[in-house]
């Protein structure tokens, strides 16, 4: 968020309303330093969390919820090295007051002590270690918090009045969600590190209706300041979808070749990028294990030169340089705290490139350390410079997306999928949408997926709709399926 | 207006204290004076309704892969919100300091975001009025507070069933995780002062068998989460012991078993699975402020649309569907909701036909339902609560048959155990479900297991499907932790009890051939 854009916070009367000593905390680097200070384990590694959001929820042209909130984590990884094994003991806590910063250091410790052997220790990191040494573009460690407001929506919310008052006016009803957040991270370590990370993110979604209902269309945008979001320009888009929808086309089940938009693209690779974990490849339990043990690294998923990549730097989607655990898991370790990320392609040239490892993972598969980061880009051949719209008008007949609903894993050895169209699926022919078709039920693996695309378009910032809780920095581009499997039809509209 | 609960009855399930106290830490804070303070400053500011509600939530999650410790975290939340409605508006604020200062600048912020928020606001909020409970106190029913028991003890019973399981030569992984809550919430609106302490948890094991060929199989166990404390673990509700001795079997079984032949079915289904349907088909589908559009552009609407009330022939007479926040150890079961609505009980469906909804005080405002049955949550005191999920559940018939008996009325038919992948439009029309066991009925007997089953049908067909539900013998009270709804996003803990039950026709899906 640009502070410009923010309201001033409002001043509270202090003198009429006196705090309550004893149950106010300090700021988050002061609150790691206090952490570290009080750790009698010999590792011990701090994590403070300082979070604002603000959002905006409408429906019907009208609001319907908002509000705004402020959270502050303390999370405190006690490490115990002793003969039987490395054992760790974590503890989260909210709104961590002054004093209780030693009583979360030492619950922690407890449960390192009743703990048993974690599998993945490893020596923590320090600031010489090459891995850390190397991250580019920290942010400054005492710099001062940031947090937003409500007043982030300002022009927002005036513009979103004006479409409300428009789409009464046109017989149309709009719904929909704005939220924005702003994370700190501060990592510090006994072994003396300390890293920080500010991550805005933001997010718009407007779903516009007919006014019977039966008409529906959505577009959604990630946004890191809201100072890049056109309401105007994203009501017309629906609008033009509504109008494409006036016209209704009853179609069966079946393989139809279909047109997935960016935002689609990214909810199928985004799933299958969290299914891309190394320890359960290792194990034979993923669709990237190899037969008789191994991964698939290596082996071709696409006939298209196709690379999947994250990076920490890329343009507009910035993320954490650095790797951040709360608690160790399947694909990632506390003892990777502060591990310097670096672009990754886990599919090259087609090729499956890289899993999503700890160093413990990389260990035993004797690949490359590559912990996940929080963006993810597809990028087709050299020269895909096609838009969607390109691409519908060189279609002869097949389906055009909106987005995808509802994506649950149905097999994980072929990571098949299902899930429903929603809110515009549209039938092309001869290089014109045709009218709007009824909604499906599909059954597809985004693995088997990219080995029938039968073309890529240019990769756009996009925003998975299903996952856009969780994730939202994405760079995808519209792609054609060969034989896309609608399972069934769904009466929904 | 009264509370629906008899008088010197507790509502909400809980036994009067169970013999807990609420966490003394949240207890003795001073709740009491943050709430009044907020409260005061709400109204100088101009509110026509303010509630303040303070909450702290301790959470553990301890996870096994193969009887080592993977993941052992332990959470605690606490902070305090404040939520108004001025102008017809609603504005909400949180903070997580419990100081009075906070509690009156979360006031101040709430009358901020109202105003903010009153240039887009067309509908007028107005809530239905509540009958003031007094200073109150409610505690879940359960027996052991999983957070006083030691570390060490759960690790060693989860590793224990770890080796156990990876002691079978058909099993080569086993995972193994325990989520524990305490949730504790304090609720005032000026009439009434609610403070309220519950209990939860949830194991579950799964044992992984991988081939030479590369192909594998999971079994999961079928133990619900529950509203209990650690006596769960240790046998009361539910026999570990007996299910895992049976898992490695049924998982040779199950990797031995023959791929399905899509087509119709009749499916006999065990609670265990059609839990999980009931959320989704009925549970989703029976949310006014969804059935309103409320949750259009995220979550989505509901077929069963408030002009259908007391005429949508949503499934056969067999069938009778109770909404409730009162079951003892119901995942969704408290004293008072979270806009201090004491619990209730009440028919969604009988007869097979739509008769109720799920409510909170704006929604039942709106459309004319005078009062609330309850329904309001925020899974945080970050967020705002908004309607969420009674225990829904479906009614057995009272003297329905066993499960052996709706197997026996099967010529040609699947039987269906646990709750896997799940799936359902935005409309809550067209579903797809799979599981853990999937037993072919031959001539009304078992005849082994099947393998790449799911089920696919449209909600009010599969309803009307439905020849017969078993007796009281065959309920059991399922459920889960993490129902999501809402904007910003909020999940809630909620059960679903059932009894067997037996479907006509429905079409299976072979899965293999659905991903060739």
């Amino acid at each position: 968020m640009s502070r410009r854009d923010a309201r001033p916070a409002n001043t509270s009367p202090a003198s009429t309303s006196p705090a309550t000593k004893g149950l106010q905390s300090t700021g988050p680097q002061e609150m790691v330093e206090r952490a570290l200070a009080a750790a009698r384990s010999g590792d011990c590694i701090v994590i403070a969390d300082e979070s604002s959001t603000a959002n905006l929820r409408w429906a019907g042209n009208t609001l319907t919820t908002n509000g705004v909130a402020r959270s502050r984590q303390l999370t405190v990884i006690a490490i115990n090295r002793r003969a039987a094994g490395t054992s760790v003991g974590v503890v989260s806590r909210a709104g961590v007051r002054d004093d209780q910063v030693e009583d979360v250091v030492r619950a922690a410790e407890q449960a390192a002590a009743d703990g048993s052997p974690a599998e993945d220790a490893e020596p923590l990191l320090g600031p010489d270690d090459d891995a850390v040494r190397k991250i580019p573009g920290l942010a400054r460690w005492d710099d001062p918090v940031a947090s937003t407001e409500i007043g982030v929506f300002s022009g927002f919310a005036a513009d979103l009045g004006g479409a409300f008052e428009a789409a009464q006016g046109a017989g149309r009803r709009l719904y929909g969600y704005a939220e924005h957040s702003l994370n700190g991270t501060f990592l510090g370590t006994s072994t003396g590190l300390r890293l920080r990370h500010d991550q805005p993110s933001g997010k718009v979604e407007l779903n516009a209706k007919s006014a019977d209902l039966a008409r529906s269309a959505w577009a959604g945008v990630g946004t890191r300041d809201f100072t890049d979001v056109d309401v105007g320009s994203l009501d017309a888009g629906l609008e033009q979808r509504l109008s494409w929808a006036q016209r209704k086309v009853d179609l069966p089940a079946g393989r139809y070749e279909t047109l997935l938009p960016p935002g689609a693209v990214a909810d199928l690779l985004v799933y299958m990028y969290w299914s891309a974990g190394a320890k359960d490849a290792l194990d034979g339990r993923s669709v990237f294990s190899k037969p008789g043990g191994g991964t698939r690294v290596g082996e071709r998923l696409s006939g298209l030169p196709l690379t999947l990549y994250s990076d920490p730097a890329l343009p507009g989607l910035a993320c954490s340089p650095f790797a951040v655990a709360h608690a160790s898991r399947r694909d990632a370790s506390v003892f990777d705290n502060g591990l310097g990320l670096q672009r990754t392609d886990w599919i090259r040239n087609g090729e499956l490139a890289a899993l999503l490892q700890t160093r413990h993972t990389a260990e035993l598969s004797g690949l490359p350390v590559t912990p996940g980061i929080d963006n993810l880009a597809l990028a087709g051949p050299p020269g895909s410079t096609a838009s969607l719209e390109d691409m519908v008008a060189r279609t002869e007949r097949g389906l055009l997306l909106t987005c995808l609903w509802y994506i649950r894993e149905v097999d994980p050895q072929t990571l098949l999928l299902t899930g429903l169209t929603r809110d515009g699926i549209y039938l092309v022919e001869n290089g014109e949408v045709s009218g709007a078709v009824n909604n499906f039920r599909f059954n597809e693996s985004p693995v088997g997926m990219l080995g029938r695309l039968a073309e890529v378009g240019a990769a756009v910032p996009a925003l998975p709709r299903e996952w856009g809780d969780y994730f939202t920095r994405c760079a995808m581009p519209p792609v054609r399926v060969e034989g896309f499997n609608m399972s069934s039809v769904s009466q929904a509209s | 207006m009264e509370p629906s609960t008899q008088a010197g009855m507790r509502p909400g399930g809980g036994e009067p204290g169970c013999g807990h106290t609420i966490d003394p830490e949240f207890a003795g804070l001073p709740l009491r004076e943050l709430a009044a303070a907020a409260l005061q400053r709400a109204r100088e500011l101009g509110a026509e309704h303010a509630d303040f509600r303070a909450e702290r939530i301790r959470g553990q999650e301890i996870g096994l892969s193969d009887g080592h410790l993977e993941t052992l975290v332990d959470a605690d939340e606490l902070g305090l919100a404040v939520r108004v409605v001025l102008n017809g508006t609603w504005g909400f604020a949180a903070a997580v300091d419990l100081t009075t200062q906070a509690a009156v600048r979360a006031a101040e912020e709430a009358i901020d975001v109202a105003r903010v928020a009153a240039a887009m606001n067309t509908e007028r909020i107005e809530l239905a009025a509540e009958p003031g409970y007094g200073d109150v106190s409610w505690v879940s029913a359960y027996d052991q507070d999983p957070f006083s028991v030691s570390v060490g003890e759960k690790l060693a019973l989860l590793s224990g069933w770890s080796e156990q399981l990876l002691a079978s030569p058909v099993i080569d992984h086993v995972d193994a995780s325990l989520v524990q809550v305490r949730e504790c919430k304090f609720y005032a609106d000026g009439a009434t002062t609610a403070l309220q302490q519950r209990v939860r948890l949830h194991p579950v094991l799964t044992a992984v068998a991988v081939e030479p060929s590369g192909r594998f199989e999971t079994m999961r166990t079928l133990a619900p989460p529950a509203g209990r404390g650690y006596e769960y673990m240790t046998g009361s509700g539910w026999d570990f012991e007996a299910e895992l001795a049976r898992l490695p079997e049924l998982l040779a079984e199950k990797l031995a078993a023959p791929a399905v032949q899509a087509g119709r079915y009749d499916l006999v289904i065990h609670p265990s699975n059609l839990w999980l349907v009931i959320h989704e088909s009925i549970g989703h589908a029976t949310e006014l402020d969804r059935v309103l559009g409320y949750e259009a552009a995220y979550a989505g609407t509901s077929f069963a649309s408030l002009d259908k009330l007391g005429s949508l022939q949503y499934g056969s007479p067999a069938m009778r569907v109770t909404g409730d926040r009162t079951v003892p150890h119901g995942l969704s079961t408290v004293g008072y909701d979270d806009e201090g609505v004491a619990a209730q009980s009440w028919d969604l469906i009988s007869g097979g036909v739509l008769r109720g909804y799920q409510l909170d005080r704006r929604i039942a405002q709106l459309t004319g339902f005078g009062r609330s049955n309850g329904c309001a949550f925020a899974d945080s005191p970050g967020h705002m609560p908004i309607q969420r999920m009674a225990n829904v559940s479906l009614q057995p018939g009272q003297d329905g048959p066993g499960t052996d008996e709706l197997i026996a009325g099967v010529t040609n038919g699947i039987y269906i155990e646990g709750d896997k992948s799940w799936s359902i439009d935005m409309q809550r029309y067209n579903f797809q479900f799979t599981g853990q066991r999937f037993y072919k009925i031959t001539n009304g007997r078992l005849d082994g297991q099947l393998r790449d089953v799911a089920y696919q049908a449209t909600t009010t067909d599969f309803w009307n499907s439905m020849e017969a539900v078993g007796g009281p013998q065959t309920y059991v009270l399922g459920g889960a932790f993490n129902c999501g709804k809402g904007q910003p996003g909020q999940v809630a803990p909620v059960s679903h009890g059932c009894p067997t039950a037996l479907m006509r026709g429905v079409r299976v899906l072979n899965t293999a051939e659905e991903g060739a």
